[in-house]
């Protein structure tokens, strides 16, 4: 039914992984963090029940947190079940898992322990906007340029790659956390040319106005640099290295025999070596990601990032996991993202859709 | 081959810069006296004559630090770099020989780890242990997350090796899997593999480095990593004190440049076409 729409097949295909690999990352956010002896909410049911030495009292401040983290079985009205003696039973491994998985998908991520009662959403949802304004437009921007560059490197040769090659080779091994440490200090603390850490004004409370987003945008400058650097390095590196294999194919040489404007040639070959770069950007969309989140914690960007600095420095399980999930399901839909547009790209799939059935 | 190695020039570079920093690590202990224990001055001292990288937070001599933390990185780059490069190879040959359905099933299995982001499994696993984050543990954890590049470029060279005559000849003369993968298809990837092995051993000395940044770096050594976490919440920054952060910025980029430039230098060497 659907060999005639190849690029349909494609999408259906990619979002049916993509779904299987959302399963696994939601197991392996549930059970790693349960694989150590850790055990955070002992440690808050203790902090709590520290200012009372009522047993009585004690038991139904542990029982709401239990409740509350969904450790012991409720019944369809949110009553705690109890056993004969009047305890309440203990949930298994599995049904944590099950139930976690239900939350999940509802968007609930359960409630912070350092900021109790505050609910995992809301603190995500206050950081979310940040990172994704930060990360989105800086990892387009660096990849376009770098890849840019890295062609025009590889097709001109000279003193440009000479300067150009060295340089992206350098940015793209300098970790990702000391391009940001450096900027901070060179551009924040000793020329004080930008603010050196946060997101906007400490004075202001976020707001959609005029002199808020002016703000913003001022302390965006460092952060941005910093990821874009690093992400067009190594972009220039793999285009350039790419349009090199491309300029020795047959076409080329044929092309160029044939007289062939360069501008012409060195757009079929832009196009040829920007297929494996986009499938390449899926790939390493990972770890830029994740480079991107240190840099955020250096500058204390309001972010995701800092949200799981916070919450490792405070042993905030809860919210750990939750920003990680949530990391990984953007990251996740951003690659498929990428590989629906390199299905209506690729010709190899565009070609089957008016060929029939094949 | 290594002829032509030896000729290029920037193959000459990286290899020398690693070698200086192996040797540093290596043997600066039996030259100086390496102590990351006492106080020797006051907090972010500057260089001196007598401490040539002057002191951290604590008063303790840079310079010690900054060697002991050298070690501890190359420690972990070695011994994740291997686990990574063992793992990722055991699935990209198995796979790309057998074809088929076992193929199938490690590809997919490999494309999945490979787009969840390393760092936050890093971050899961290093988080749940409290205590016993020793070196070595996470220099395993590393390198249990990041063996699927190996995996993926190893998987694509085994899968072209698959069809050769010698291969196939030695399937005829009844050698099991184990002994055509080892006698007959790893020996063509040696080369291969040793690029991959230099390539996940920068990885594991970056992703040790990034979470000692986050504070989830090895209780039991000074690394790196964990000295610019150290200079980052003790102020150095606004406090000046450059050589508390600015010397193990250079070290590890120092390490991971060399290791990048070996690779690249390798690979045109090895592959003639990009040679021009």
């Amino acid at each position: 039914m659907l060999a005639n729409y190849p690029t349909l097949r494609h999408i259906l295909g990619r979002a049916g992984w993509y779904f299987v690999t959302f399963l696994v990352a939601v197991t392996i956010n549930f059970f790693l963090p349960r694989l150590g002896d850790a055990n955070p909410i002992d440690t808050i049911i203790a902090r709590a029940s520290a200012g009372s030495s009522d047993a009585v009292a004690q038991k139904k401040i542990a029982e709401s947190y239990l409740k509350e983290f969904r450790l012991i079985q409720l019944d369809d009205q949110g009553e705690i079940i109890r056993d004969a003696k009047g305890d309440p039973i203990k949930t298994g491994l599995a049904e944590q898992f099950v139930s976690y998985l239900v939350m999940s998908l509802k968007g609930d991520l359960g409630t912070s322990i350092l900021q109790y009662p505050k609910k995992v959403s809301e603190i995500i949802k206050d950081a979310l906007p940040w990172t994704l304004t930060l990360q989105l437009p800086t990892i387009i921007f660096g990849w376009l340029v770098g890849n840019l560059l890295g062609a025009l490197a590889a097709y001109k040769r000279g003193v440009f790659d000479r300067v150009l090659y060295p340089l992206a080779l350098l940015a793209s091994a300098v970790p990702a956390f000391c391009v940001g440490i450096l900027l901070v200090y060179v551009f924040g603390i000793r020329l004080e040319w930008f603010p050196a850490v946060g997101g906007y004004d400490d004075s202001m409370v976020p707001n959609l106005s005029w002199e808020f987003i002016s703000s913003a945008s001022y302390y965006y400058v460092l952060p941005f640099l910093s990821i874009f650097l690093i992400v067009l390095g190594g972009q220039a590196i793999g285009m350039r290295s790419m349009c090199i294999y491309e300029l020795g194919t047959d076409y080329v040489k044929y092309a160029k025999l044939l007289g062939i404007r360069e501008s012409k040639i060195l757009f079929y070959m832009f196009r040829n070596a920007m297929l494996p770069q986009l499938t390449g950007l899926a790939l390493a969309l990972g770890a830029m990601v994740g480079g991107a989140l240190i840099t955020e914690m250096i500058f204390s960007y309001p972010g995701l990032g800092m949200a799981v600095l916070t919450a490792i420095q405070g042993n905030d399980y809860s919210v750990i996991t939750g920003c990680t999930l949530l990391v990984t399901v953007t990251v996740l839909i951003a690659n498929f993202s990428v590989d629906i547009l390199v299905g209506l790209l690729d010709p190899r799939i565009r070609a089957a859709q008016g060929g029939g059935s094949k | 081959m290594f002829r032509g190695l030896l000729k290029n020039p920037a193959f000459i570079l990286g290899a020398s810069l690693f070698l200086i920093t192996l040797l540093i690590a290596l043997f600066a202990p039996l030259f100086m006296n390496v102590d990351t224990q006492t106080r020797v001055g006051l907090a972010y001292t500057p260089p001196s004559s007598e401490h040539w990288l002057g002191t951290d937070h604590m008063g303790i001599d840079m310079v010690s630090m900054l060697i002991a933390g050298l070690r501890s990185s190359l420690h972990v780059g070695f011994l994740a770099g291997t686990v990574a490069t063992i793992v990722g190879t055991l699935i990209g040959v198995y796979g790309g020989y057998k074809g088929g359905l076992i193929d199938d099933v490690l590809t997919v299995a490999t494309n999945l780890f490979l787009v969840i982001p390393s760092l936050i499994v890093l971050i899961l696993l290093s988080s749940s242990m409290d205590q016993g984050r020793s070196l070595s543990l996470i220099a395993l954890i590393i390198g249990c997350t990041t063996w699927t590049w190996s995996a993926r470029a190893v998987r694509a060279q085994s899968a072209s090796l698959r069809a050769r005559d010698h291969v196939s000849l030695a399937r005829i003369n009844g050698y099991g899997t184990f002994g055509i993968v080892m006698l007959h298809i790893l020996p063509y990837l040696l080369s291969y593999i040793f690029m991959v092995f230099i390539l996940q051993t920068a990885t594991g000395i970056l992703s040790e480095a990034s979470i000692s940044m986050l504070g989830l770096g090895p209780y039991d050594s000074v690394s790196l990593g964990k000295i610019l976490n150290e200079a980052i919440r003790n102020e150095a920054l606004t406090d000046g004190a450059w050589w508390a952060f600015v010397p193990a910025m250079v070290l590890v980029t120092v390490i991971a440049f060399a290791l990048y430039v070996i690779n690249t230098a390798m690979e045109g060497v090895f592959n003639p076409r990009l040679r021009k």
